[in-house]
């Protein structure tokens, strides 16, 4: 039993043998899959080696590793584009912490994703003048567009839906963000168009 | 927008000059109040200047600042830090940002004063990382000020030395709690902890810390230049100067304000807010966010002010204010917020964890169309308990929007759970769709547009929506030109 507690938090390095490599992509879908139904991570081997290599030389620039886990895994997001396992496991060896306590944080706060967004990510505010515009049906609208739900990404790996919290634009609600470009006083009719923009 | 009704004092900056330019700040007199406290007056002074001000914080729970300044300097230690909560968490309110992004200087002059007054030397802004304009003017400030010596060593010659990092939050709504910020600023999840010691005592990485909101830091330079008497004579006997408040929602002129406190919710709604649009009836406005509550028309003439909010189940929060108008279901409103916290928790303590889930599902009920009358006592008897039990602010506050709600709309909550009809017409699974027979002309355009064709009609003759398949979209009522679809 203490040897299957051991090894679960053993952190393995990112360089072990195919088979190992194998099997721990097997666990990671699981373990990182937040939703039921279909998981699109992309197989490990896609993660470039120079973006880890970025990611180790800007934990060396830090004053101090402790206290700077928030930091480094904002860093990591950036470039990477999400955090799954295998990111988590190498901030966790760059960071001297354990992986568990990377997965706490990383779970904890809602900025952080386990699962890569879609190329235009789309976010809808669920802030309270957002909901009390409508923004609902904005949601309801996508998801039926889509065919996929909150924080899925479309089969063609195209969009993706999340909801936020509050953007802080509160006088042009409901406010629809597609990357960066922000859709202000979004009516659930004009949501066609809005996809059309990036189609 | 100026009018008479308002009164700038932490936004007066904001939108007159260039947030980008540190003279354009120096013009309008910024650095002056770091100036003066340095050259004559004594860190004791300044934090003497501030109790007597009467400033309370701006981010929820109105601690005098000057008493939170004067606890930090009382303990002895090599290190001190100033930290400006800039987690502007609260869905509905962006005034914070506004400060940020329109006068960054005058907050970075705050937190050197407050350096300056409680003795550290050390000042960390947590920022959400959902604000890049802020985070990126913030960084412009800091660099100018530091170049100018206005920041950093020695400054403006003086023994004094400051300096200011960023920290980012990363979109959790606990870390507005000034501990959970600690924690999440140590780089851990922010979880907030038992209180004593206090933050004061023992807070970043063990050290002396304050904790100030923008809002509360972005008036303290305006209070040194022109004194605590000039502060004390704007507002309310228990709350002193202004409160910005954001107003959104169904409200016609939306956006910041700045009013002095003891304001009256009319004079906010009506004559700065311009009113409800479209003509329809003002219901109720929600102030605080998710930790506060509804205020009703019996409310219009009350003075806003700590107290007076609290007195009502709300409370100021850090000054959002949603308008709602008749087509809002307060029932709805109460789920809302609760599916909010019960998002939000951060699950350390059971009463918040749980409470909030349990809240959430018996309203979920009650939208649904079945609830009880014993599910009403239920709401009631949970809120209190987890208003006594719960550890942090989040979960003490966040039952108020259901006893507040049911203070003031009980008979909604009543028809939902008796009648089975949400007044409002929100909760779709309350409503039925139907055709009145002397309007319906046959033209049948809702029979087209219905997504699950549960309307049926022959042209020319009246149509009949099907109840059991309808699935309560409203889009036929939508698109009837005749007024011939009613809700109810």
């Amino acid at each position: 039993m203490l040897n299957k507690i051991l090894s679960f938090f053993r952190k393995p390095k990112p360089n072990s043998d195919l088979a190992n490599q194998k099997e721990r992509k097997n666990s990671m879908q699981t373990s990182t899959c937040q939703k039921t139904g279909e998981c699109r991570i992309p197989d490990r081997a896609t993660l470039p080696a120079t973006l880890y290599q970025q990611l180790a030389e800007f934990v060396t620039t830090l004053p101090t590793k402790e206290g700077h886990l928030v930091t480094v895994l904002h860093k990591a997001q950036s470039l990477f584009g999400y955090l799954p396992r295998e990111v988590q496991e190498f901030v966790a060896d760059q960071m001297d912490e354990s992986l568990a306590k990377v997965y706490g944080v990383v779970s904890f706060y809602t900025f952080f994703t386990m699962i890569p967004k879609g190329k235009h990510p789309i976010s809808v505010c669920m802030g309270t003048a957002c909901f009390v515009k409508g923004a609902d049906k904005v949601v309801h609208s996508l998801k039926q567009q889509l065919g996929v739900e909150i924080s899925e990404v479309t089969k063609d790996g195209k969009f993706s839906i999340d909801c936020l919290r509050c953007v802080g634009a509160c006088a042009l609600a409901p406010v629809v963000l597609v990357g960066e470009k922000v859709y202000a006083n979004v009516t659930a009719d004009q949501v066609k168009d809005i996809i059309s923009d990036f189609a | 927008m100026v009018d008479k009704n308002q009164l700038r004092i932490a936004t007066r900056n904001t939108g007159f000059i260039d947030p980008e330019s540190v003279e354009s700040y120096i013009a309008v007199g910024g650095y002056q109040a770091l100036g003066k406290c340095l050259a004559e007056m004594k860190p004791a002074d300044v934090i003497d200047l501030m109790k007597n001000s009467g400033l309370r914080g701006r981010g929820g729970a109105g601690f005098p600042t000057g008493v939170k300044w004067g606890f930090a300097a009382k303990y002895a230690s090599d290190t001190k830090y100033v930290v400006c909560n800039a987690d502007e968490g609260d869905p509905g309110a962006f005034m914070d940002r506004a400060v940020l992004e329109g006068d960054p200087h005058n907050v970075l002059e705050a937190m050197a004063i407050g350096g300056y007054a409680i003795g550290g030397n050390k000042g960390t802004i947590y920022i959400r990382a959902e604000y890049p304009l802020a985070i990126a003017r913030l960084k412009l400030a800091i660099q100018q000020a530091k170049d100018m010596g206005l920041l950093g060593d020695n400054i403006m010659g003086t023994d004094f030395s400051f300096d200011i990092e960023l920290k980012y939050g990363a979109g959790a709504f606990v870390c507005g709690e000034e501990t959970a910020l600690i924690a999440s600023m140590e780089g851990n999840r922010g979880e907030p902890y038992t209180k004593p010691p206090f933050p004061a005592e023992a807070g970043y990485w063990d050290k002396p810390t304050i904790v100030n909101n923008v809002e509360t830091l972005a008036n303290i330079p305006a209070i040194i230049m022109k004194g605590a008497d000039w502060f004390s004579g704007i507002g309310t006997e228990t709350s002193k100067g202004t409160k910005v408040f954001c107003i959104c929602g169904k409200i016609n002129n939306v956006g910041l304000i700045e009013v002095p406190m003891g304001t009256s919710l009319k004079t906010v709604i009506y004559d700065v807010g311009g009113g409800i649009p479209g003509g329809k009836e003002f219901k109720a406005v929600q102030t605080g966010g998710p930790s506060g509550g509804a205020l009703t028309y019996k409310d219009l003439d009350a003075p806003i002010d700590y107290e007076n909010l609290v007195a009502r189940q709300s409370m100021m929060g850090s000054g959002g204010m949603i308008v709602m108008d008749e087509d809002d279901c307060m029932v709805s409103v109460a789920k809302f917020f609760l599916d909010f916290t019960m998002d939000e928790t951060c699950g350390k303590c059971t009463p918040c964890r749980i409470g909030s889930k349990r809240l959430y599902e018996l309203l979920d009920k009650i939208t649904i169309g079945q609830g009880t009358e014993a599910d009403l006592d239920k709401l009631r008897s949970l809120s209190d308990n987890i208003k006594d039990t719960a550890l942090c602010g989040l979960g003490q506050t966040m039952p108020n929007p259901v006893l507040s709600t049911m203070r003031v709309f009980e008979d909604e909550y009543r028809a939902h759970v008796i009648d089975k009809k949400c007044p409002a017409g929100v909760c779709a699974d309350l409503l039925e769709f139907t055709v009145v027979d002397e309007k319906c002309v046959g033209c049948t355009l809702c029979a087209r547009v219905c997504p699950v064709n549960c309307i049926s009609g022959k042209p020319k003759e009246v149509h009949v929506i099907d109840q059991a398949a309808c699935i309560k979209c409203g889009a036929c009522l939508d698109k009837c030109k005749f007024d011939a679809i009613i809700k109810q």
